[in-house]
């Protein structure tokens, strides 16, 4: 009964954002048509169309380039991602540790925060040269900060009763990390988390514009070269999914989880 | 297992004018007894309760145990807070079982404890809630659950019904001493609720405040079944009101 109550409003929500994009596409084609195709104050080449994006999508899905970017960037992203989780969550513990230099430290990794992953680039080819080295770094510098602010200020937060109580079953050490400390600052850890992969996610298009030779970023470079206004928007749009579908579909459920277990929801 | 005190003192620096929160305490806890704590808040008497379950360190003095002195935090006197500090990412079987989970009890056994642990505690139904699911009540029944699990010596509860409504209260406290003469645990309850401690207690300490002492210590013999009609009773309870009120007194003509 319930699930047949509910049913109309998902469909609801459902609908109404297909229509959405579908108004934006015709939109968007009618500009196309009039700007471009009849009053010709627009060259074809600097705007795209829908048609021709599906087209140009279709190309580099036929002749693998998309394939190829895809699996590269993902590649890179997981790893550095995953490098910049076990920096950022260590990093993050340490400092809850060290009392003596914590608060400074706090102070530069903000001030450092506010600098976009992407001028770390100049850095990172001295140090690296052009290489996977590169980027790996690019991402990883940028997550990691977030990470361990979050898994810091996570820490530092929790109710001290938490740790009394747990001391007091006799949990101690490690137990008392992965027991209670951890648990007690998830929702701050995975929030710092979401942030950091926002970040790297950018870091990882931002490095692999200007220093790599393949990739979603060195595609949509090329795309530029070669004056491929289409292909520039099928990559961008490939960007802004997986994006978004991490944000939503990973973080957005595991934070729900969390959240709705502690009744903070 | 007996609990002794022996001229606990406990001051915090608090600047230039060292806070005396505690003074002299001397005290001696049989096995098995039911010791209420009663004072007026800010009084110490949470500090001392903090000091016996090892959670804060006394200035001066000592603090045995069957005639060893403690000084850590110890499973043998488990604090049961003021606020339920239940952890919420655990549901009610969990946040029970914790204790014996760190002690690396094995599971079915642990279950088949804390199973009988939740019957004790009418919690019957509630087994896989989550803390933010639970009223008041319901959470203090876990966190006493929670408490009992590692069979510690020494309960000590901070006002530990103090948040709840007169009803639930009424209900707990006749549970808290079913619970006890099944146990046959020492309890120290520290409250500020007069009829409270007259219900309860064997003994009742009275702490007074600024500089904390003990100010009067009462053995109340009376059966507990006729403690809410003995007229002995009433007048005594006056009378700790009365003294409190005149502590009160004293101190706002003294500032």
């Amino acid at each position: 009964m319930s699930s047949t109550k509910e049913r109309p409003y998902l469909d609801k929500d459902l609908l109404t954002k297909i229509f959405f994009y579908m108004g934006l596409i015709i939109l968007w084609q009618l500009i196309y048509y009039l700007c471009v195709d009849i009053l010709q104050i627009w060259k074809f080449y600097s705007f795209p169309s829908p048609v021709k994006v599906v087209h140009s999508f279709i190309y580099i899905v036929q002749d693998h380039t998309m394939g190829v970017a895809l699996y590269v960037s993902l590649k890179r992203i997981i790893i550095g991602y995953g490098l910049a989780i076990v920096l950022g969550v260590v990093t993050g513990a340490l400092l809850t540790r060290i009392k003596l230099v914590a608060q400074p430290l706090r102070g530069l990794f903000l001030g450092l925060q506010t600098l976009p992953n992407i001028s770390w680039l100049p850095f990172a080819i001295l140090w690296f040269g052009l290489s996977e080295g590169s980027i790996l770094f690019v991402i990883v510098i940028g997550s990691l900060l977030s990470i361990a602010l979050g898994v810091d200020s996570g820490i530092r937060n929790i109710n001290p009763l938490y740790i009394q109580a747990g001391k007091n079953m006799g949990a101690t050490g490690l137990e008392l990390y992965t027991n209670i400390i951890i648990p007690a600052a998830l929702p701050t850890i995975i929030a710092g988390m979401k942030q950091g992969w926002s970040f790297a996610w950018r870091g990882l298009i931002a490095g692999e514009m200007l220093a790599a030779s393949t990739g979603l970023g060195q595609v949509l470079m090329t795309g530029r070269e070669l004056a491929d206004i289409n292909q520039i928007t099928v990559i961008m749009i490939v960007i802004i999914i997986i994006g978004v579908t991490v944000n939503n579909y990973i973080f957005g459920r595991i934070e729900n989880k969390v959240l709705s277990v502690r009744g903070l929801l | 297992m007996s609990l002794q005190l022996i001229d606990v003192n406990k001051v915090f620096p608090n600047g230039g004018s060292p806070n005396h929160v505690l003074k002299g305490i001397n005290l001696k806890v049989a096995k098995g007894e039911l010791l209420c704590i009663l004072g007026h808040s800010g009084c110490g008497k949470t500090t001392l309760l903090n000091i016996i379950a090892g959670f804060l360190g006394q200035t001066s003095g000592r603090v045995l145990m069957d005639g060893n002195e403690v000084t850590h935090i110890g499973t043998d006197r488990i604090m049961m807070f003021q606020e339920a500090a239940l952890f919420p990412w655990l549901n009610v079987i969990d946040n029970i079982e914790f204790g014996l989970k760190v002690q690396g009890m094995k599971k079915a056994e642990r279950r088949k404890k804390t199973l009988a642990l939740i019957d004790m505690v009418n919690l019957k139904g509630s087994e896989s809630f989550y803390v933010h699911q639970l009223s008041g009540g319901m959470k203090q029944r876990v966190a006493l659950a929670r408490a009992l699990a590692l069979d510690s010596e020494i309960l000590l509860m901070d006002e530990p019904f103090a948040a709840l409504d007169a009803f639930t209260k009424d209900k707990l406290r006749q549970e808290l001493l079913r619970i006890w003469k099944a146990c046959q645990k020492t309890i120290l309850l520290v409250t500020h609720d007069v009829e409270e401690a007259i219900l309860l207690a064997d003994r009742i300490i009275i702490i007074a405040s600024q500089p904390g002492v003990i100010s009067r210590e009462i053995h109340i013999s009376v059966a507990r079944d006729k403690r809410q009609e003995s007229d002995q009773l009433k007048k005594l309870a006056l009378s700790i009101k009365e003294e409190f009120c005149i502590v009160v007194d004293e101190r706002e003509a003294v500032s």
